[in-house]
């Protein structure tokens, strides 16, 4: 479980993260979402323990990381698998290299310990034949499931995804989203996910976090989201037709059943 | 203001280089593939360079001594002391400085540029000790290059000077025994340890902390050149007054 008190932080002048407060639980997909310039990447970073903060604190399971030593910090690093939007895998080394590289760096696991290991997962986000081709020869969804792969190959506590569907198709991203709620509830992971995707909201947001000038506007479920009066949430969401029919005819299905 | 800031930041990378040390069989791996990226990689370039530069300075003596007085084995003389003290190691780091330390600057801006380095630090790993310390590592080998730098350059006066017909065999090579004081191969080797540090750390730096995308990364691994060679040229003006004043 991951609590945020009162999280601030400034860039200069700049107030970006305004007092946030909330919670991320354990064996859930957590999604922030907000329009662009709302503070999600920011408030994601911090999270990360990528950017400092002027006030607040964040504890990874009641341990208050700003309190932790440099090397303590990283220790609860190690717990944590991040797939970032651009996958930032590493492009010296092949996909199979890059989802071992944890492996390597933290366990003591023999070589072939570590193939095996690397074959479950990339089996798991269903890339059986790619071990040996380089990152730049995957295209953009491979990517991101070796991103995902490499970020779970050490069994981490936290699985944080900065906008892990952009850049793909409808489909791929829907695969991607089901993917990682799959290893979410397998796995009992917390789960952050950083969104503007209303598929993701709709698809797996068990909890959400919206976000408005680095305010946190509302919070609430992926089926509390539908009930909602939050103008600003609602602007939001349902700022396209074809969501507006959705929640038009979820809500009319609703009442109906009741 | 900034250049402080810059100055300030640079110590402490190298301080953070020496903290949390990787795990050494992966180090390992990072040392010898950077022993072949910036040395084994180098040695082709520097061996040309030195070959040819060599057999210039071995021209250019010869060809402005005019005076009968002056004994030919000064050819062999002057360009024993401008290769070992000057062009082995300080012309030849700022030869590396372009072709190493831009190497460095663009593959780890690159890193930066796409967010591998956040992975890095995201998974607890201490990504200054993981990128630079292996270069640092690396470098060590660079007197290497240099003693290699040293060797062809005085070949190449050698060749030079034979096939030239400036001076005879045994004149060139009484020149290159002469008054020979071997604490100036411990100052070029000094002076060579000083730079390797500099091309391993100062390129680190500038790739490490840079900001933006694929356009700084080229602007980056100019100002890393521009910077690396003024470092080396200022550190050379003070050794050399420290050492041999």
């Amino acid at each position: 479980m991951i609590d945020v008190k009162d999280l601030n932080k400034s860039f200069g002048e700049a107030h970006i993260l305004k007092g946030i407060t909330t919670t991320f639980e354990k064996g859930k997909t957590n999604l922030i979402i907000g329009q662009s310039g709302s503070g999600k990447t920011v408030f994601l970073k911090c999270l990360l323990g990528l950017f400092n903060y002027e006030k607040g604190s964040i504890s990874y399971d009641g341990k208050v990381f700003a309190q932790l030593s440099e090397d303590k910090k990283r220790d609860v690093r190690a717990d944590i698998g991040m797939v970032f939007q651009g996958s930032a895998l590493f492009d010296s080394m092949t996909i199979a290299e890059n989802v071992m590289f944890p492996l390597r760096m933290f366990t003591k696991m023999t070589k072939a310990e570590m193939l095996e290991r690397a074959d479950f997962v990339l089996k798991r986000v269903n890339l059986e034949n790619a071990h040996y081709k380089f990152p730049a020869e995957a295209s953009g969804g491979m990517q991101k499931r070796v991103a995902i792969a490499r970020a779970i190959v050490n069994k981490p506590k936290y699985l944080f995804c900065d906008e892990p569907n952009s850049g793909l198709d409808p489909k791929t991203a829907i695969v991607i989203d089901n993917l990682i709620q799959e290893i979410t509830d397998e796995y009992q992971i917390t789960t952050v996910i950083n969104s503007h995707d209303m598929n993701s909201v709709m698809e797996i947001g068990e909890k959400i976090v919206f976000l408005k000038d680095g305010l946190k506007a509302w919070e609430g479920s992926r089926e509390t989201i539908f009930r909602t009066d939050n103008k600003v949430v609602t602007d939001f969401v349902y700022s396209s037709n074809l969501f507006k029919k959705v929640r038009k005819m979820y809500l009319e299905d609703q009442d109906n059943k009741n | 203001m900034q250049y402080l800031h810059n100055i300030g930041s640079y110590f402490l990378m190298i301080i953070e280089m020496f903290r949390k040390m990787t795990k050494w069989s992966v180090m390992k791996q990072l040392i010898l593939k950077d022993i072949d990226d910036l040395v084994i990689g180098s040695i082709g370039i520097v061996a040309f360079i030195s070959f040819f530069v060599g057999g210039v300075v071995t021209i250019q003596t010869a060809l402005n001594i005019d005076n009968p007085l002056i004994p030919k084995y000064l050819v062999g003389f002057a360009t024993r002391q401008s290769v070992l003290l000057e062009f082995a190691p300080t012309f030849i780091s700022v030869i590396m400085a372009g072709k190493v330390g831009s190497f460095i600057t663009s593959s780890i801006g690159t890193m930066r540029v796409t967010e591998q380095i956040d992975a890095l630090e995201v998974m607890g790993i201490n990504s200054i000790n993981y990128l630079v310390f292996p270069k640092f590592i690396a470098l060590t080998l660079y007197p290497f290059v240099i003693s290699i730098a040293m060797f062809l350059g005085i070949m190449g006066g050698l060749v030079a000077c034979i096939y030239g017909g400036y001076a005879s065999l045994d004149d060139y090579i009484m020149g290159i025994q002469i008054d020979f004081i071997p604490f100036h191969i411990v100052y070029a080797f000094i002076k060579t340890f000083l730079f390797a540090f500099v091309l391993a750390t100062v390129p680190s730096f500038h790739g490490y902390y840079m900001k933006g995308g694929a356009l700084e990364v080229g602007k980056a691994s100019t100002t890393s050149f521009v910077w690396t060679s003024v470092v080396i040229i200022l550190l050379n003006y003070i050794l050399t007054q420290l050492l041999l004043s």
